[in-house]
């Protein structure tokens, strides 16, 4: 029984002291190579913010002057999420939003809107999607320039009907084969359109007078 | 070990026991990222380093580690290398990354690295272990380069597109258009395709298996070749 026990112990003993150095290894691993990973996503997202946004809107540091929202029906969104606010000589000029379509044909399709201070849409671009290949994935910029018809449309030029793809009696072409991702996208961007325009002020507010606004949020974030 | 010995074991990974179409296993990756060459080769290689790394770190170890824990720390170690290669793919191939970054963690779960480990690493001395390791991966690279070469001609018309988010803009020009103006067959792309073609692939490997065998026997054996067939 006594050498049992000894044995168990000993067998413990060894799996613990193989656990503690992986998990050394895994956290000079993670020092090393954390710094570099952070830049390298922030410069990716710059990426993808620069093709919905063009750089001559703004002269900020667009990433550090990022503003947490809450989850927003309108913006389909159930977690809080990071808006980037652009400004131009100190002049709020553009905002960058993430919305989500929850209709998709294959579940949510994950975007960043895009809207000026006047109210006009520069850009959408499709972050993240699990719509079918080769069907409903021209959403995806790298696939189709579908998405780029949303760059400069407003409520002034398109009104609430027209917010739809063209089968649906609206302004937006779609492609054959696959109406429903379209569909989701169109009323997505509208949706996150709306959104900018009842929350106007708060999104262009200055980084510290934000509490004032959203009750229990915290106003600047990074 | 004599060159023999590592000429054994690079025959036995690239072809005799090989991971995807002989052993069968590693499906996992197999099927989820054989949809194009690019996917294929970068999964394929990065298999590979783990399987290599991880032949090379538990073959030491293997008079350390008691018998009834051995496949826990076997475990343990892939994670750890496994998780060691993300973050550095993570911070020092960010597209690479970007592409590949969601399959990476699935490489733990693939078995054919335990498999290797139980059955080589666990044996044998540090470098037979690695070069198993290496030889076993890129078997597994070489058929799933194939398959997803099939399947990205099958499925977009394409060869070696992509290549650009994994090396860098000179690597657009890479791309072969197999089919011009081809509109798609989008059952190569998705699950089923890769099963086909993995299908195809084993009966391709064993119809050769099967020839070279009838061959040797007709030489050995020259009175008996009329039987063979």
């Amino acid at each position: 029984m006594k050498r049992l026990t000894k044995a168990t112990v000993r067998t413990a003993l060894n799996l613990l002291f193989f656990a503690l150095i992986g998990t050394a290894i895994l956290a000079s691993t993670f020092k090393l190579t954390h710094s570099l990973i952070a830049q390298s996503e922030e410069a990716e997202k710059l990426k993808l913010i620069n093709q919905v946004v063009p750089n001559t809107l703004y002269d900020n540091d667009l990433i550090k002057d990022a503003l947490t929202i809450p989850a927003s029906t309108q913006l389909g969104t159930d977690r809080d999420t990071t808006a980037y606010r652009g400004r131009l000589h100190g002049q709020p000029s553009v905002v960058v939003l993430e919305a989500i379509a929850p209709d998709g044909y294959s579940g949510k399709i994950g975007m960043l809107v895009a809207v000026n201070y006047s109210g006009v849409v520069t850009g959408v671009r499709v972050v993240w999607h699990k719509e079918t290949p080769g069907l409903g994935d021209y959403i995806d910029f790298a696939k189709n320039p579908w998405i780029s018809q949303f760059a400069n449309t407003s409520h002034e030029r398109y009104k609430e009907g027209d917010w739809k793809v063209k089968k649906d009696g609206g302004q937006f072409d779609y492609m054959a084969g696959a109406t429903i991702t379209p569909r989701a996208v169109v009323k997505a961007v509208h949706n996150a359109l709306h959104y900018f325009e009842e929350n106007r002020a708060i999104l262009f507010a200055q980084a510290d007078n934000m509490s004032a606004l959203q009750p229990g949020q915290k106003g600047a974030e990074k | 070990m004599s060159m023999q010995e590592y000429k054994d074991i690079f025959h036995n990974g690239l072809w005799k026991q090989n991971t995807g179409v002989v052993q069968l296993l590693g499906m996992c990756p197999l099927l989820a990222v054989s949809n194009s060459v690019v996917n294929a080769v970068s999964l394929g290689l990065a298999t590979s380093v783990v399987m290599a790394l991880s032949g090379a770190s538990i073959s030491p170890l293997r008079n350390f580690v008691p018998n009834e824990i051995r496949i826990p720390v076997y475990i343990l170690i892939i994670a750890v290398l496994v998780t060691v290669v993300q973050y550095t793919m993570n911070a020092y191939m960010y597209n690479l990354y970007v592409v590949l970054g969601i399959f990476i963690p699935l490489i733990v779960t693939n078995c054919i690295v335990l498999a290797r480990i139980e059955a080589f690493a666990g044996k044998n001395p540090v470098l037979p272990a690695a070069v198993d390791g290496l030889a076993m991966g890129l078997g597994l690279t070489a058929v799933l380069a194939i398959l997803g070469g099939m399947r990205e001609i099958f499925g977009h018309g394409t060869l070696f597109a992509g290549f650009d988010l994994a090396l860098g803009d000179f690597a657009k020009s890479w791309v072969i258009t197999v089919i011009p103006d081809y509109h798609g067959f989008l059952f190569a792309i998705l699950p089923p395709g890769a099963f086909i073609g993995l299908g195809l692939l084993i009966a391709g490997k064993n119809y050769l298996t099967l020839r070279a065998e009838q061959k040797a026997r007709a030489i050995s054996v020259p009175a008996a070749s009329t039987s063979a067939a």
